[in-house]
C-alpha cells in the first residue's frame, strides 16, 4: 500500500502547478504496479523521451512544456532526433528536423542541459557512487548502475521527465541495496588472455552476457583484462541491447563487486553458466550480417564517441586518408567534439576524411541515404540495431580493423585471435 | 474444447479481446516494431516480420531501448498496437506505455501478468478475451 508524503500529496493535488500534478499522477500510477510502499528522492536524472519518434513523443513534450514544466533535479539529456547543426549535409526532411527540434526546444524550456548525449556519465553530469538517479537509455542505466555504482531504475522514455519534474521516484528494485545482488553466475572458461586484450572482446562478452541474462542480474567472474571505461561503455551498451541488462556486476572491475561474495550479497548463485570460447565466438558472429567485402560506410559512436576514443583513433589514421568510395561517420556530442578539438585529436580525424555528426546517431535520426547499404562498425549496439532499423547489413570488426578497411575500402578483418583452431 | 480462465494480475486494467500472438523470447520495441505499420522488424527475433496490430501480444518482457515505451505510444496513437499485452513479471515499460496513452490519448491498453506457467499455455492463434479483473479467458484454440 502506497503512503505519500505531503509533498507528493500537494503535487498530485494541484498546489505546485498543472505539470507537476500530471507528472506526479504518472509516478503514483507506477508506484502501485510496482506496490511500492513511498516515494523517494533523487537528485539528478537523464532524459531519454527527447528522441523524436513521432507526432506522439512531440505531443507530450510540448503538452509538458505548455503547461510550464520544470525539472527539479539537475537534468541531463540524452540523444534527439536531429543534428541540430548538421541535419542538411543528409538525407533528413525539412519536415522531421523542424519537429525534432521543437522536442528538443520543449525538454531545454524545462530547465534541462543540453547535453544531447547517450553517454551522460562522460560529461559533468557523471553521478557517484551510491548517488539516487532517474536515467533512461538503457546503455547509461546499465553504465551508471554497474561502472559507477549509482543507483536507478530501468526508466523508459515519458517515465524519466515526470520523474525529473517531481524529484521522486518509487522506491523500488534497483534503488535498494538488497535488489542490487547478482542473480546469475556466469563464469569465463577457457577464454585465452589475448582474445581478453582485444579490443573487440568486451563488446562481444556484453553482446552475450545480454542474451544470456535474461531478466536477472548477471555476475560476471574471470575476467582477467583490466577493461578501460570505453571498453565498459561498449559492454553495457551490448548487453542493454541483446538483453535487458540495467545492473551487472564484474567481479574485480565494478564497485559492487569486489569479489563474488561481495557480488551476490553473500548469497548463493541461483544459478550458474559458463561462457566458453565457442559460445563468444558464435556472439562474434552473429553482430555481422554482411556476407562480402562491400563497405559504403563505417560508423563509430554509440554509445557517442568520447574523448579517450578520439584520442585512440587519432594516431592510427594521422598522414591516411579513407578510400573515396566509403564514408566514415563518428558520432558524438557537442562537448567531445569540443574537447577533442581542443586537445588536437579532432584535427588528424577530420584530415583522414570523418565525417562528424552531433546531438544524435544514425538509429534516432533518418539520416543515412538510401545508397548506404552496407556498414562496418566496432559498436555492438550499432550492430545490433542496424540491420533491422536501417534495412542494412553490417560487418562487425575491431577499431583497427574499421579504419584499415575504410582506407582499403572493402571489409578486412584480422581474424587471427577469433579463428577456430 | 472447453473454455479455460487463466487468473492473471491486471498491471494496467482494462478489457480486450483477440487473436494471441505469443513469443518466449523477450523484445525490445524501439528497433523492434515498426508503428507505422505494427510490424515486428528486430531481426533478431523469432517474430521478426509478423505484424502484432491489434493481437494479444504475449511477450515474457520487454528488452533493451528505453524508447520501448515512446513506440508503443506512437502505436496507440497511430491505431498501430497490441490490443494487450501478457507478460511473465510486472514489466514497467509496458505499464508506463499503457498509462501515458491512457492521459495523451483516454487509450489505456490491458497489461495482464502471468506466472510463467499460465503463460506457456498460450498458443499464437488463440482466441482470447481479457476482463478488467485481469482474467483470460481461453474462446477457442487454433487446430
Amino acid at each position: 500500500m502506497l503512503t505519500l508524503a505531503e509533498c507528493d500529496r500537494a503535487m498530485l493535488d494541484g498546489e505546485r502547478g498543472p505539470a507537476p500534478q500530471l507528472a506526479m499522477s504518472i509516478v503514483v500510477r507506477m508506484a502501485e504496479v510496482f506496490g511500492a510502499a513511498t516515494l523517494m528522492d533523487i537528485s539528478q536524472a537523464h532524459i531519454d523521451s527527447t528522441i523524436y519518434l513521432g507526432d506522439a513523443t512531440l505531443e507530450f513534450a510540448e503538452r509538458l512544456a505548455a503547461m510550464g514544466a520544470r525539472v527539479a533535479v539537475p537534468t541531463s539529456l540524452n540523444v534527439s532526433g536531429v543534428d541540430e547543426c548538421g541535419w542538411k549535409d543528409w538525407a533528413v526532411s525539412p519536415e522531421w528536423a523542424a519537429k525534432a527540434a521543437r522536442q528538443m526546444l520543449a525538454y531545454e524550456r524545462m530547465g534541462a542541459r543540453p547535453t544531447w548525449t547517450c553517454a551522460p556519465y562522460q560529461t559533468d553530469m557523471r553521478p557517484q557512487f551510491g548517488q539516487q538517479i532517474a536515467w533512461g537509455e538503457s546503455n547509461a542505466i546499465a553504465f551508471a548502475n554497474s561502472v559507477i555504482g549509482a543507483r536507478t531504475e530501468r526508466y523508459p522514455d515519458l517515465l524519466d521527465i515526470c520523474c525529473a519534474i517531481t524529484g521522486r521516484v518509487p522506491a523500488i528494485g534497483l534503488h535498494l541495496t538488497a535488489q542490487r545482488a547478482g542473480e546469475l553466475l556466469l563464469r569465463l572458461t577457457g577464454i585465452p588472455p589475448p582474445l581478453q586484450h582485444d579490443d573487440q572482446f568486451f563488446a562481444v562478452l556484453g553482446h552475450l552476457v545480454g542474451k544470456l541474462s535474461g531478466d536477472l542480474i548477471p555476475v560476471i567472474d574471470g575476467v582477467e583484462a583490466t577493461p578501460a571505461e570505453d571498453q565498459l561503455k561498449a559492454f553495457a551498451a551490448a548487453a542493454a541491447s541483446s538483453g535487458r541488462v540495467a545492473l551487472f556486476h564484474m567481479v574485480g572491475v565494478t564497485p559492487e563487486a569486489p569479489t563474488l561474495d561481495a557480488a551476490f550479497q553473500g548469497r548463493p548463485p541461483g544459478r550458474v553458466i559458463d561462457i566458453t570460447l565457442a559460445a563468444l565466438r558464435e556472439a562474434r558472429a552473429e553482430l555481422t550480417t554482411a556476407d562480402g567485402r562491400e563497405l559504403d560506410m563505417v560508423i563509430l559512436g554509440s554509445p557517442h564517441f568520447s574523448l579517450a576514443e578520439f584520442s585512440q583513433l587519432a594516431p592510427l589514421v594521422r598522414g591516411c586518408r579513407k578510400h573515396a568510395r566509403v564514408r566514415f561517420l563518428v558520432t558524438s556530442s557537442r562537448l567531445m567534439k569540443e574537447r577533442a578539438a581542443e586537445t588536437g585529436v579532432l584535427e588528424p580525424v577530420l584530415a583522414f576524411g570523418a565525417e562528424i555528426t552531433l546531438d544524435t546517431c544514425i538509429l534516432a535520426s533518418p539520416m543515412l541515404p538510401p545508397e548506404i547499404k552496407t556498414l562496418m562498425t566496432n559498436s555492438a549496439k550499432y550492430a545490433y540495431y542496424a540491420p533491422s532499423m536501417l534495412n542494412t547489413r553490417v560487418t562487425f570488426g575491431s577499431l583497427a580493423d574499421c579504419i584499415r578497411s575504410a582506407i582499403e575500402g572493402r571489409v578486412v578483418r584480422d581474424e587471427s585471435l577469433w579463428q577456430s583452431a | 474444447m472447453a473454455e479455460r480462465v487463466i487468473r492473471g494480475r491486471a498491471v494496467v486494467a482494462g478489457a480486450a479481446e483477440g487473436e494471441a500472438l505469443v513469443t518466449g523470447e523477450s523484445l525490445s520495441f524501439w528497433g523492434g516494431y515498426d508503428f507505422r505499420t505494427g510490424e515486428i522488424i528486430d531481426r533478431h527475433h523469432p517474430l521478426a516480420g509478423v505484424c502484432a496490430a491489434g493481437r494479444i501480444l504475449a511477450v515474457p518482457f520487454s528488452k533493451g531501448s528505453s524508447t520501448t515505451t515512446a513506440v508503443l505510444l506512437e502505436a496507440v496513437r497511430a491505431g498501430t498496437a497490441p490490443s494487450a499485452i501478457v507478460t511473465t513479471g510486472t514489466d514497467a515499460f509496458f505499464a508506463l506505455a499503457s498509462i501515458v496513452a491512457d492521459v495523451m490519448y483516454g487509450k489505456p491498453f490491458p497489461v495482464i501478468a502471468l506466472d510463467a506457467t499460465d503463460f506457456a499455455q498460450l498458443r499464437t492463434g488463440d482466441r482470447l478475451a481479457i476482463d478488467p479483473s485481469g482474467a483470460i479467458r481461453r474462446l477457442s484454440r487454433q487446430p
